[in-house]
């Protein structure tokens, strides 16, 4: 017996002739008969719909919920205009990472979406430490993602109005399909949106944005190659508890207004050391790792700084053949001082030393709607 | 053409063993973008760990299907992985192999047994 979920898609995906697999506690598709490449090249070239429904959805009501989550998020969300959406972590009492999350402030509320596998810590979590906000856990929604330099004129054929949003827009559009929570992101590099939809009418939204001709299914085998030539982290593989924001290089997301001598600096839990971190960097820095030669360097692979040394600098914690970029492509974690753009490192592949550089992310440029 | 149950298929060309992977084998592996193969005049000896084939969802070995001596291995698929999931059985072999004694392939699988191996 299995114990998996499935979400509302799950006949559709079968339908479409995916290919299923177990992920985070769901039954996925990590693939469609076109495969893995075609529909990393299909997204990058026309758009792809993602289930994404197995994130999950929280609403966070309260007098002032924005001031609330910053006790637990080192992020300004006080600062968050209305109908706009940020990136932030859940961090540990050590600084490390709990979960990463998009935020959206929805004039009376925020929309929070979370992972998967996180999804119930991340949940008690906050009603544990936010017992002056009410949290509401979305069950009977669906959540896709439309992704791709198509997908702007695909979701127009149903709200044109959402062809008026750019990056990290929210809003709520209603359609044939009821309100349809609308986002313009996503986590493959490419413009796009995620869209929320009630369960009644996923399947028939799905059904209606495949019988566009740009549009095709994509499974999480291309998600996880289109993420990871974006540059983007997968929690859980390059970043976790044991990983800080400043070592996991998304210390982006912690506004000067939350640093040292900002106006709300600190109040989050790990801000002893993620603080210190940020003014004085990090014993180990995520990085994107370039491999000299063809063989992909996946993660676990061991890094080193010469072809003979014995002491690893680092670890890899995600890596793949990048279609869009035609090589292999990884990141991982590298001691600070091999962490420089070009530093050469070496890569303990199948027992031979590799070479392999360090570089910039992301591998390909993000195509966003600025 | 032989089959064996690692999916691999083996055809006598002008005394030599010719080794690839099965079209089966291939569609598991989806799509490869990396094989790394022996050297010519390595020798192997059966159930070696003798070629390195990834597709974008991991790394799988390929292995010495019989003892023998590489004379001839298929640099294409080096420069070009996805011929092996273009032409699996056909133009994407992966190495050629000297052997004593062709009789051993007796044992392996014919077309039909492994098509009902692979049910």
């Amino acid at each position: 017996m299995s114990d998996l979920n499935r979400t509302v898609f799950f006949d559709l995906h079968t339908e479409l002739g995916g290919k299923i697999v177990p992920f985070a506690g769901y039954e996925m598709p990590v693939q469609y008969p076109m495969g893995v490449m075609k529909e990393h090249i299909q997204t990058r070239t026309k758009a792809g719909l993602f289930d994404v429904s197995h994130m999950g959805q929280v609403i966070l009501r309260g007098d002032a919920p924005a001031t609330s989550l910053e006790r637990i998020v080192p992020v300004s969300l006080e600062a968050l205009k209305e109908g706009r959406q940020r990136y932030g972590v859940f961090t540990n009492d050590d600084g490390g990472i709990m979960d990463d999350l998009m935020i959206a402030n929805r004039g009376d509320h925020l929309f929070l979406v979370v992972n998967a596998a996180c999804k119930d810590a991340d949940i008690a979590h906050m009603q544990a430490t936010l017992p002056d906000c009410e949290i509401e856990v979305v069950t009977d929604r669906a959540l896709l993602a439309l992704q791709g330099p198509s997908a702007e004129a695909a979701l127009a054929t149903i709200i044109p109005a959402a062809a008026d949003m750019v990056f990290m827009d929210v809003a709520i559009f209603p359609s044939e399909f009821g309100d349809l929570w609308v986002s313009r992101s996503g986590y493959t590099g490419e413009d796009g949106y995620e869209i929320s939809v009630a369960d009644a009418h996923a399947v028939d939204f799905a059904r209606a944005l495949l019988a566009i001709e740009d549009v095709a299914p994509i499974g999480l085998g291309a998600r996880d190659s289109l993420r990871l030539e974006a540059g983007l982290c997968l929690y859980g593989n390059d970043i976790d508890t044991t990983t800080s924001p400043v070592e996991g290089a998304i210390e982006w997301a912690i506004q000067k207004v939350r640093r040292t001598g900002g106006a709300r600096a600190g109040g989050f839990p790990g801000a002893d050391r993620i603080l210190a971190e940020l003014d004085n960097g990090a014993a180990r820095r995520r990085v994107g790792i370039l491999p000299d030669g063809r063989a992909p360097m996946r993660a676990g692979t061991e890094l080193f700084a010469t072809a003979d040394a014995e002491t690893p600098i680092g670890t890899v914690t995600s890596g793949a053949f990048g279609p869009s970029i035609e090589r292999p492509m990884s990141m991982g974690y590298v001691t600070t001082e091999c962490a420089a753009t070009g530093t050469q490192i070496f890569a303990d592949v199948r027992g031979k030393r590799m070479p392999a550089t360090i570089a910039d992310m992301p591998f390909r440029p993000a195509t966003y709607k600025r | 053409m032989k089959f064996t149950e690692e999916h691999e298929w083996l055809r006598i060309e002008d005394d030599v063993v010719v080794v690839g992977i099965t079209k089966h084998a291939a569609e598991q592996l989806g799509d490869v973008v990396f094989v790394e193969l022996p050297e010519v005049g390595d020798t192997m000896t059966k159930d070696d760990e003798v070629v390195v084939i990834e597709s974008v969802k991991a790394a799988s070995d390929i292995l010495a299907p019989v003892d023998g001596e590489v004379v001839e291995v298929n640099q294409a698929l080096v420069e070009d992985p996805s011929m092996v999931n273009e032409d699996a059985e056909g133009n994407a072999w992966f190495f050629k192999l000297s052997i004593e004694d062709t009789s051993v392939l007796d044992d392996f699988m014919d077309e039909a047994a492994y098509q009902t191996f692979v049910g």
